[in-house]
Formats: structure tokens, sequence, C-alpha cells
């Protein structure tokens, strides 16, 4: 009896009027839990009624208070009749399992009706007592921490990173059940929003499980997805990195309690052969873990290792300690196969996250992607998904061998998604092939000197742009050339990448959001024949994607892509293809070279002019975009870099492959032979529309920026007004004029139109930078496209970005002098540094190079990254009080990303993670498609602040909106919505008022007065 | 290409002040871009037609969702909805509850019944204020009439705390409630000069002196309603005119104090007698409802525009009044009755010259 959940129904207030006669309502509470139901009294006649109840108790297992979400369902008492549900809420208990989170839940919740929305409020106090339970076979995984944010969390360290963990359930969708036709919407509604609370219940237990069996205690960049797979069920996946965090215990008061679950598992002997029958879901045998089965019931274990070997397609184990020995002599050998020998033993050397301890990233080799189209049938025993975890291990087995094939042993910023259109289904995974410093992936024993020269030998800034790869035994071709910062070793001359800027990385001038957007008429087809048309456009559509991004960043003047992410969206008649990713310069990457145009038909004069006229219209745009971003890097003659200023060829940084239902696995080589690059080649009206696509791309009005990753590079001084939003647009397309071409200008259209909305619409914040800008797409019918933004304005403060600056540059300065004292001890001042800023500043060996090349004042054009580090002491101190630190209490702000500008957070409370449904029959009524789903979002939105306001937060960091499922039949007056969110809700405290009240702590400062009274006044 | 669907949902709410207005003025989504188009805005932030569609529909769409709040503003501020920062809640509160001076002059008075709202379409063409303005602006009035009229206590207050209006505009629906409860005649061609300014403050003084509420704090409808027995007791004023050793004395009294004091001394001497007669017979017919309705139409007739033909200085009207009732504690009959009289010729007769809406010095400020 590991547990006991005490539930207080305090009031309720604002209920519907449920009694046309007296206009008024008499209601009661069901509070139900697991399959225990309690009921209040009924407090009659009243839409504000004060219940007061008892503390209703449920003895429980920690299992099902992982697993089981709190329902509470608000009622109208009927004498005569059966009584009328007014809404529910779910009540996810989990943020009160773990010791140092929430410790009581309790405030205002909206009750929640899947056909009428938002019906009144009701305050609800939640406590868990839970006894340690010693049973070392258990099923429950208490205690282990969940965080959406894909970075380490900000009061935390990381002490190990041990890697990539895994998990999918599925399930039969109660939409598609025979029930289904005799049961009212609501109750198949809230049929689908509970078995979805379940099973994302369930799956971060099973996660957790994992973790604790890696000795981990957290799992940090959880992502967790559902597909609804229509007749063939129901499946909820999820991936994450477990870690080993401890709690940074600086300015606040807090007890560093957080690793008594490590510690107590510790105590529990590694089972490499668990019992089965401790397994509810069926055995495990040996040999499915050979065979990369990930069946729920398969626990992670160091047996499956050792097939590495036996599967990988590429092992260039020669190749990696050949360029070592190239570049950093021994130790740099060492270091790699010590790398490697941490990593082989892990089945996926893969992490979710974007952002990285500093020194954790060594080199980063360029983006891998695998793609998969299969066809859906139907899931016969749910409790074995053997065939859904065999498509993944399938596609995960080929990122990593793309991995190596780059010469990199790991793969980060690591993703997944699907796009499902009847019974087909895209499978998609990308990251980051990297190779890593293998001090944080495990226990402290090797780290030694040997390693703290290593660091020393580290060029700063530039060290993760260096090629892992064997320059003689290149796996694509490529144009190398001597890094422009340290000039010792080698870069490639682009760089794409899927995580975020590295925060030691030197960027010239500012960064821009880069869109490649593709759309490629298919006919309609049935199951295989379908599968099969797909399968063969998507190399065709992968290509192009990346040719508009190459020419779209050689546009803009820059030689890098960050957070890149290329989502392919499958329809019944159509693929669209849309790739987002933050183009920067950086400065160790050679100057990208023009775009040239060459016609086919030389011999024709006024095609030639024309050809000339686009040809200047180009290098126009690319001088206006280097203004434009401030792209001035320094001249540097040639004599230094020993080589030509590189001869412009294009090149794929990726690596990708489609499989075929047949599970063939196809390689394609995306460098178009020896063709010169840069060309562009009109020989059609086709290439024509292209290049005019290609300058149709407006930017953003001036004080305006637009990225997709975490922080702006080049713009540092963030101001404490934020502003998230969703935004939606569905287009129907004429299908009188279908063609590719006009296809691709629709969706363009569309998007360009949404992004000049968007900057209309918040252009009383400029200056102001939209972050995190994250579009997606969806296909809902034949002739409707529906984009999704979800994206955060920051506001920042033009005047001190030069003075803020040159503070910063002195102050690294100063540091830089420091730092050979503080190498000794660069692992203790990583952990009493809780801010992210980097103990190698690199602004030394940058503004060496930067001052010797060029005249122009090095404040002005050496920005690092570092400063625009959000946390970066010093950005706030002379800075004016924020206009909004005094906001009123109750006030829960929403961000996508990990952190608040001028505020540290102090407390992370757990993770949010939630589902609705909401349906309509009266949609003309509710303000037609637009009404209807702008008032659920704004319900969502509420839905989530309650939440955070009621475990004691006041923010909710890395809020993504993962699914935005929209449906409508005009003709029956019906839509429906599904929208599933999830974040990290926080305490935060603004910077200003940390000083003023340093030694106190701040969690208590800060905290609103978590009865959550007025949380939005 | 059509869309379908567009929507922009924030954290914080978006409210654009400029588009509220256009919605609150009753504009269409066309028409409302349109004028936006006509202020100059796309060429100041390069946006195009497409984008200022989009965003009005956005803004209308997000306030027709708050009107429902709007209606009961305490539910704005404890919603948890949209999330709107109490400055902004306050603004929208504000304006939503603001109204046309050329709107309230047409329906002042009037009983808030459906019938009168059956007008709204002649009352939109007369002033040029949109009839889905003038709609907004009727019902207002009617929700604040509704909530207010059978609340104990002071009625400023009670508005202001069930709508949580600034205390100027809280003074104003207090003042249209007064009136429409009481009906009182506002509409004739006579009484068009007055602005609702001049009415405002006439009703401030009604409740501050005619009412139950000048009398006893702790009665429903107190403030609303004129105080039955007060206006039994102004009956009693009829002596001041009947008897006619009473009316000269009252009369050199009167002209003793203001002698040389008065720009229109003669003119006042001479008209004396009809001027008191004047308001004494309003006073003392206020025990019927229809007079009660008709109290500003007589009190111009009877003693305005008496007052006007003589071209009497709107300073020597105020001396004049403050003397006249003054002097009636002087007479004899009149020092035991000082309760009833002091409140009638608190009275406010509505004056001649239009001074500013807030430049409220005038009527016999003697207490």
């Amino acid at each position: 009896m590991p547990g006991k959940l005490k539930v207080k129904i305090v009031a309720g207030r604002h209920l519907p009027v449920m009694d046309r006669a007296s206009d008024l309502t008499d209601a009661f509470v069901e509070v139900k839990f697991g399959n225990t139901t309690f009921k209040t009294d009924v407090y009659p006649k009243s839409l504000n009624p004060q219940w007061n109840s008892e503390w209703f108790k449920f003895e429980v297992d920690d299992e099902d208070l992982q697993d089981e979400p709190l329902q509470i369902t608000v009622l109208d008492h009927d004498t005569y009749s059966a009584n009328d549900a007014i809404g529910k809420v779910y009540i996810d208990i989990d943020p009160l399992l773990y010791s140092e989170a929430a410790t009581v839940i309790s405030g205002w919740f909206p009750i929640y009706d899947t056909i009428h929305g938002i019906r009144g409020e009701i305050n609800v106090v939640v406590k868990v007592d839970l006894f340690n339970d010693l049973n070392r076979f258990r099923q429950s995984s208490c205690g282990v921490k969940f965080f959406c944010t894909t970075s380490i969390p900000k009061c935390y360290r990381a002490v190990i990173i041990h890697g990539f963990v895994e998990e999918l359930v599925v399930n039969e969708d109660p939409e598609y059940q025979w029930i289904d036709r005799i049961r009212t919407p609501r109750a198949s509604n809230e049929a689908r929003q509970r078995l979805i609370s379940l099973m994302s219940g369930e799956l971060q237990r099973k996660i957790g499980l994992k973790v604790l069996e890696m000795r981990g205690n957290a799992v940090v960049g959880y992502l967790q997805c559902f597909d609804l797979e229509g007749e063939s069920g129901l499946v909820v996946r999820a991936i994450g990195t477990a870690c080993t965090l401890d709690k940074l215990s600086s300015p606040a008061a807090f007890l560093p309690a957080c690793n008594s679950p490590s510690k107590e598992m510790k105590e529990i002997p590694f089972n490499e052969d668990p019992n089965p029958n401790t397994h509810s879901s069926g055995p495990s045998t040996p040999l499915k873990n050979q065979t990369y089965s990930f069946s729920p019931s398969k626990s992670y274990s160091r047996q499956s290792s050792s097939s590495d070997t036996d599967l990988s397609l590429t092992p260039k184990t020669g190749m990696g300690s050949g360029s070592a020995g190239k570049e950093g002599g021994p130790f740099k050998a060492l270091l790699r196969q010590q790398t490697q020998s941490a990593l082989e033993q892990r089945e996926f050397p893969f992490f979710t996250l974007t952002a990285f301890p500093p020194g954790f990233l060594v080199h980063v080799g360029g983006v891998v992607s695998a793609r998969s189209v299969k066809l859906l049938d139907r899931i016969h025993n749910p409790d074995e998904p053997e065939t859904r975890d065999a498509w993944w291990a399938e596609i995960r087995q080929e990122i990593k061998s793309h991995a190596k094939a780059l010469g990199c042993h790991a793969v980060v910023g690591y993703s997944e998604s699907t796009s499902i259109c009847e019974e087909v289904c895209i499978l998609s995974a990308s990251g980051t092939a990297a190779v890593l410093n293998p001090r944080f992936l495990q226990d402290g024993t090797v780290e030694g000197c040997l390693e703290q020269r290593l660091e020393e030998n580290l060029p700063a800034g530039c060290g993760f742009c260096h090629i892992p790869y064997d320059e003689l035994n290149m796996p694509f071709p490529a144009h190398l050339t001597y890094c422009y910062n340290c000039r010792k070793q080698k870069v490639p001359d682009v760089l794409f990448t899927t995580i975020d800027l590295p925060t030691d990385a030197t960027v010239i001038g500012k960064g821009c959001l880069i869109q490649a957007r593709l759309c490629r008429l298919k006919k309609k087809a049935q199951a295989e024949a379908n599968a099969t048309a797909i399968s063969n456009l998507l190399p065709f559509m992968e290509y192009e994607v990346h040719t508009q991004l190459m020419n779209k960043l050689k546009l803009k003047g820059m030689n890098a892509l960050f957070g890149l992410r290329i989502q392919i969206t499958v329809g019944e008649n159509m693929l669209m293809g849309l790739a987002s990713a933050t183009g920067v310069y950086l400065a160790a990457l050679p100057t990208p070279g023009g775009i040239q145009i060459a016609g086919k038909t030389p011999n024709d004069g006024s095609y030639e002019q024309h050809i000339s006229h686009m040809q200047k219209k180009i290098n126009d745009t690319i001088a206006k975009n280097k203004e434009l971003y401030e792209i001035n890097p320094p001249e540097i003659s040639e004599e230094i870099i020993g080589s030509p200023i590189p001869e412009p060829r294009q090149r794929s940084r990726l690596l990708r492959s489609q499989s075929e239902s047949s599970d063939e696995v196809t390689e394609l080589d995306l460098s178009h032979g020896k063709k010169d690059a840069f060309v562009l080649e009109i020989d059609d009206t086709d290439a024509m529309e292209d290049v005019h696509s290609l300058l149709t791309d407006v930017p953003p009005p001036s004080g305006f920026y637009s990225c997709n990753t975490e922080i702006m590079p080049g713009i540092n001084n963030w101001t404490s007004e934020i502003q998230m939003f969703t935004s939606v647009r569905v287009i129907r397309l004429s299908s009188l004029n279908l063609t590719n071409q006009a296809l691709n200008k629709n969706f363009n259209d569309l998007c360009e139109n949404l992004l000049k909305s968007l900057y209309f619409k918040l252009r009383s914040m400029i200056p102001c930078c939209l972050c995190h800008v994250n579009f997606t797409v969806s296909l809902p019918e034949d002739e409707l496209i529906q984009v999704t933004v979800t994206a955060v304005a920051i506001t920042f403060d033009k005047n001190q970005a030069l003075q803020t600056t040159k503070a910063h540059v002195e102050k690294s300065l100063q540091r830089a002098s420091t730092d050979n004292e503080e190498l000794l001890q660069f692992p203790l001042e990583l952990c009493s540094d809780s801010l992210p800023s980097h103990p190698f500043p690199p602004a030394k060996e940058h503004l060496e190079s930067a001052s010797s090349n060029s005249g122009i004042p090095a404040a002005q054009r050496a920005v690092t990254v570092e400063k625009t580090s959000p946390m970066g002491e010093g950005n706030f101190r002379n800075r004016s009080a924020a206009p909004c630190a005094n906001s009123t209490v109750g006030v829960v702000k929403m961000t996508p990303l990990s952190f608040i500008p001028g505020a540290k957070i102090t407390k992370y409370l757990g993770i949010i993670n939630m589902f609705f449904i909401r349906e309509t029959t009266s949609l003309r009524e509710e303000g037609g498609v637009s009404g209807f789903l702008h008032a659920f979002i704004a319900e969502v939105f509420a839905m989530v602040r309650a939440h955070v306001a009621a475990l004691g937060g006041n923010a909710v960091v890395s809020y993504i909106m993962k699914q935005c499922v929209f449906m409508e039949n005009p003709n029956k007056n019906q839509a429906q919505c599904l929208i599933n969110v999830s974040g990290d809700a926080v305490v935060f405290a603004r910077e200003s008022e940390l000083e003023v009240v340093s030694t106190q702590q701040p969690a208590a400062n800060c905290q609103p007065a978590c009865t959550g009274g007025e949380v939005t006044t | 290409m059509t869309s379908e669907l567009d929507i922009f949902v924030g954290n914080t709410t978006l409210i654009d002040e400029d588009v509220y207005r256009l919605w609150l003025d009753g504009y269409s989504v066309g028409d409302a871009v349109a004028l936006r188009v006509r202020s100059g805005i796309l060429e100041q932030t390069g946006a195009t037609a497409a984008v200022l569609q989009s965003d009005t529909m956005d803004h209308y769409r997000t306030f027709h969702m708050l009107e429902r709040l709007l209606h009961a503003p305490p539910k704005l501020l404890h919603q948890l909805i949209y999330q709107i920062p109490p400055s902004r809640q306050a603004l929208l509160i504000e304006r939503y509850y603001a109204f046309d001076e050329a709107f309230v002059r047409e329906v002042l008075g009037k009983k808030l019944s459906k019938g009168t709202k059956k007008d709204l379409d002649d009352i939109s063409t007369k002033t040029g204020i949109t009839l889905k303005s003038c709609r907004r602006q009727f019902d207002n009035f009617k929700r604040v009439f509704k909530v207010v009229e059978e609340m104990r206590g002071s009625l400023v207050d009670n508005i202001q705390q069930h709508f949580l209006l600034s205390d100027r505009l809280a003074r104003d629906y207090a003042a249209i409630v007064f009136f429409a409860n009481n009906r009182f005649e506002t509409g004739k061609k006579k009484l068009q000069y007055l602005s609702f300014g001049d009415f405002a403050f006439c009703a401030e003084l009604m409740i501050q002196n005619w009412t139950l509420g000048a009398v006893d704090s702790q009665v429903d409808d107190m403030d609303m309603d004129l105080d039955k027995e007060f206006l039994q007791d102004l009956k009693e004023l009829k002596v001041l005119v009947a008897d006619k050793d009473l009316l000269d004395l009252h009369k050199s009294l009167v002209c003793t104090a203001l002698r040389g004091k008065l720009g229109v001394f003669s003119e006042m001497e001479a008209n004396f007698k009809n001027l008191s007669r004047g308001l004494v017979n309003v006073a003392t017919k206020l025990t019927h409802n229809k007079d009660v309705r008709d109290l500003f139409v007589d009190l111009v007739e009877k003693f305005v525009e008496p007052c006007r033909s003589d071209h009497w200085p709107l300073s020597d009207v105020r001396l004049f009044l403050n003397q006249y009732s003054a002097s009636v504690h002087s007479l004899d009959g009149f020092r035991n009755l000082p309760k009833a009289v002091r409140p009638h010729l608190a009275a406010p007769p509505p004056l001649p010259q239009r001074v500013s809406p807030c430049g409220h010095q005038r009527g016999c400020h003697k207490t």
C-alpha cells in the first residue's frame, strides 16, 4: 500500500445555469480515482456552491498513482431524471510523486466539457502521502523527474548523461470501437481523453523504470507523441534522455535530496535477465534483444549492445582514429576511443537534448535523417506492440549507421515524428551526428587529469565545427578548408544541424529563420500502391527541400543552419515538405559564395538579358541581407589560410534514405555529382519559378527578427516582456488548377502571409524577436492545408545593445585571464555556476582574430552567443527595472523556450502533459470554424495556466503544442478538434527581485499564494 | 485559395485599442478595415490589406467572445480563459460602458423597455451612430438599471461595485438610471439646449436631496425613487405665493439683500411675483406623477424662460436663487420647516446659459 491520495473539494464558481426554471444549479461532485468513487453533498440552488467537503482518501499502489489521472466530475442533481454532467477536471498527480516538486495541488480548475467547453471553475486540494517501497521488482518509477526542456534544466547539474530512453504503448482507439455507434459524442470523447491520459501515465512510468535501471534519476528532453492511426489503433510513444541530475544548491536554500532515487536503485542489483513473471506484458527472451525488438516488456540491458557490431552497416572505426591522429595527437585518439567504448555500450547513442553542458559537444558531423513509409494494420494484441517497435528500431538503426558514416558515434538533437493519412504512415527520425566528450557519459571514474589537459587543447568557439570524419575518406564529397578561427583544423563550408547554437560558438551578425516549402501532387491510390508512390516521391522531395534550404542560406549570406526540422506530411493527393531552421554566419566556416544563374539557351539575346537581370537581383538581395543581418566578417588574407577561398561547390550534409514497406534501405546521394553547385540552371519554367520564389521571401519588417532556436544569435539584451501565441490557418485549394507549381505558390503564400500577419499583430512589441518559431503542416482533407505556428515574441532593448556587448567583452576578457587558475577546478566550477555561461569564454581568442584582421571595433562585430545567453549575468544588472516586474500575482507565463528572460527559474514543479478534445454540433452558432478553434485554444491555455497555478507555479517553459488535429463538417454544422500540449511547470523569480532578497528563499517569495484565487486577474 | 480558418491566440490576450473603438462604434469588419486603411496604417507598417483584414477579423472575434464577460465585469476579472493585464481590463470595461452624448440625450428619461428599443432605428438615423452601437449603449443602460434597481445603498456605489466603472462613469450611469426610473421628460424641443451633463448634475443633486436615501440610508431603491413624504411637504410652500403678506415680505427681504448686487435688479424686482409663483407652483404639483415627469419642462417654462427673455446673466440667476431660498428661513412661518424647504430650494432649476458640462456650479448650494 505505497500511497494515499487525499482530495478535498472546496467550492465552485461561475457554474452554468442547469435549471431553466430557477436559473440556478444543484451541483455536487464525484471524485474518482481508479475504481473508487466518492461524492460530495448536493449544494442546492447556487451557481457558486461551497461544498467544503471532507478529505476523500484513496489508498492506492504507486503504479496506479503514476498511471491514473484523478477524475473530478461536477454534476447537477436532478430528482426526477438522470443527473446532468456539467463537466470534468482531470488532474495529473505525477508532480506530487517526486520529492522536491510540488507538495500540494490546490487551486481553481476550469470545469471542462468536451461539448460545451469551460463551464465554471472548481476549487480542489490534492495531496499524496507516499510510503517508501523497497520492493525490488516494483513496476512503478516514482521519483524519476521528467523535463520537456531539451537542455539540462537551469537549477540542476548533470552528473551523468546516460542516454536514450524510448517506449511506446498501443491501444484501440475508443472512437473506432463498436460501442461508439451507440454512445453519445460526449461519452466517446471522454473515453478517449481518459484513455490517453492513462496511456501517457503508463508510458511515463515505464520510461521511468528504464531510467532507474540505467541508474539515472531524471528524463530530460522528454517528448511524448500520439499517433492516431484510426481503425488500426492509438499509439502513444515517447523518447527522452536519461540523466543523473544534481540539484544546484546555490542561491536557494534547497536540500539536495534529489538523488535519493538513484541511490535507492544502486542497492538493487542490476538484473540482466529479469524474471519474466514480474513483467505484466509477457516474457522477453535474449533473442528478442538481439533482434532489436522494443516490446515494453524488454528492459534496457547491456546485452543488447553487444549486437551493435553485428548490425552496424558501416563500422568505420579506423576512420575516427585516423583523423584524430592528425588533429590532436594521442590524447585525442584516446579520448575518442574512450568515448566510443562508452557509447558502444548503448543500443542507441542518441540524445534528445539540443543544448549541452559546456565541453560536452566535441565535434558536429551534420544532420542525419531517415524516413520510412509503412502500411498500418490493426494492432491485434495491444500488449505486444512489436510491429511498431520494430519499425522504430529499424529507423533508429539507420540513423545510427548514418552517424557512423560521418565518423560520429552519437546523435544529438534527436527527434522522431510521424505523418498519417488513411492507412499510410511515414515515420521520420532526424538528429545531428556528433562526437561527444565522455566525461558526462559515465560515472566519474574515468575523469582524470588527462581529460583536463585535453580540454585545454580544445579550440574554443570553433571546435564543434571541425570535421569528425576522415578527410581522405569522406562519406560524401565536401569541400574542406582550414578553420577560419583557429586555422588548425579542417571545417566544411556549410554546416546543417538540428541542435541549438552552442553557447560558445562565435557568430557574426544576427541569425534569421529560413524555411523551405514544397508540395508534390500524388495520385490517389490504395494501400501498397499508395505506399510505393509515396516512397518514390520522398527522395525528390528531400532533394528539393535541401536545395531550397541551401539556396536560401546562400541568399542570406550565411553558412550554417541550426535547429533544422524537416517535416514531410502526407495527404490523400499530395505530399508537403516544410523545413525550418535558423541560419547564422559561423566565424569558423568560410564565407559563402554567391549564387550564379546560367541559362540553357545561350543564343537567345533577350533571354541572356533576362538572366543577367535576375543575376543582378540575386546579388543585390545577398548584399542587402548581409547588411540587414549585420554580416561583415573580417577580411582574411589568403596567406593565413594557406589555401584559396574555396570554389563554391554544393554538397550535402544530409544523409538520409527512404525505406519502403519492404524495408529495403537505399541511400541517396544529394551532392550534384561534379556539377558546379551554386549555379542555378534555368532550363524550364519550373526552374524559373524556383528562382522567383527564392526572391519572394520578404525579410521581416525592421525591428523584427525571427528564429526557430531558443535564442537569437546577436541579440543579448532581452527585456522581460514575452508573448507566447499559437496561430492556425487553413486554406482551401481550388481543385481546378492543381499543379505542382500552383500548389507551391499557394503553400508559400500561406506561410509568408502567416508570418506577415504575426509581424503586424505583434508590432507594438518592436523591437522584438520571434523565437522558437515552430511550424506544423497537416492535410486534414483533400483540398485543405492547415498550418499551425507556435512561437514566443520577446522584446529586446535596442539602445543598450552596444553597451552591454562592450561590457561583456571586457568581462569576458577578465574571465579569460583567470581561466588558467580555474581550469583545475573546472568540474567544480560547473557545479556552483548555475548560469549557463561557458567557463571558456571564446571572446579572448575571437577578439584577437577580429581585431588583428580589420579596423572595425571588435565590440560591434564580435558577438558571441554566450552573451546572448538569457541568464548571462550582467545583462540584467545594468538594465532598468523590468516594466512588468511588479505584475499582478497569478499571471502565468507560457513560453516554448527553456528560460524566461530577465528571470531565474528557482524550481521545477513537474511536467504538464494535457490532452483535450472539443466537439461541437452548433458550429455556426459558435462563430464558425475560426470562432470554435479560437475559443478552444484559449481554453487550452487557460487549463494549462490553471494547473500550473495550482501546483504553485507561475510559468510554463518548454511549452509545445504537439498536436492540433482539426476536423470539420460544415454541412452537418459540426467540428471536432484534438489538442495535445506539454511543458514544464516552474516557479521563477525576477532577477531584480532576486537581488533584493538574495539570501531569502526565492521560491517562497515569488510563489503566488497558490490558492490560485485570482489566477488571471 | 481561400482562407477557411485564420486565428491567433496569445497567452496574453492582445487588445488593439483602435480596433476596439471601431468595434464599439458598431462598424462591420469591412468598414473597419476600410477605416484602418484610411488611417494610413498600411504605409506605416508595410502590411497588406489581406493582413489587415485578417487582423481585424481576429480582434473582432476576440471582442465578441469577451462581450459576454463584459456584461458582468466582475466576471472578466475572475475568469481564467483570457489572461489580460488589469490596466487593459479596466480599459475594456470603461470603453464598453462609455456612451455617446447624442445617444444618451435621445433616451434619457425614457422607459428602458422593448418599445424604446424598437425606436433605436430612428435614433440611429438621427444621430448618425450605428444601430449596433445604439443597441450596445441601450443594453448597457438597461443592464445597469436591472442590476441596481432593487438594491440597497448608494446608487453610485452599487453601480461601481457591480460594473467596476470609474467614478465619473458610475455617476453618469446613476443619473441615467435615476432619470429612467422617474421618467423625466427631456426630449421636448424646449429642453434641447440642455446637455447630458446638465441633467446629470441635476440628477446628482436630486439624489442627494430629494430621494429616500437623503433621509434614510437603509431602504431598497433609496436613491432611485423620490421621497413621497417630501413631495407632500412641498405643498406647504404654497403659502409663499398664496399669502400676500408673506409674498411681499419675502420679496422685500430678497430685494434688500440684492440691491446693488444684481445687474438685472429692476427686472427682478418687477418680476419677483411671477418668478416666485412659477417656482412654487412647480414644487407643489410634484405629488402627481405626470408633473414629476414634466419637472424640467415646467422649470424651463416658468422660470428659465422669463429670466432669459430679460437677459439675466448666469451669476445673477445664481445670486437670486440663493437669496430667494435663504430669505425663506427668515420668514415667520418657515422657521420650523427647514427640512422640507431646504431640499426643495436646493433643487437645481435648469438654467438658460449652457455651462461647460463639468462646470456644475449652478443651482442653490444652500445647506
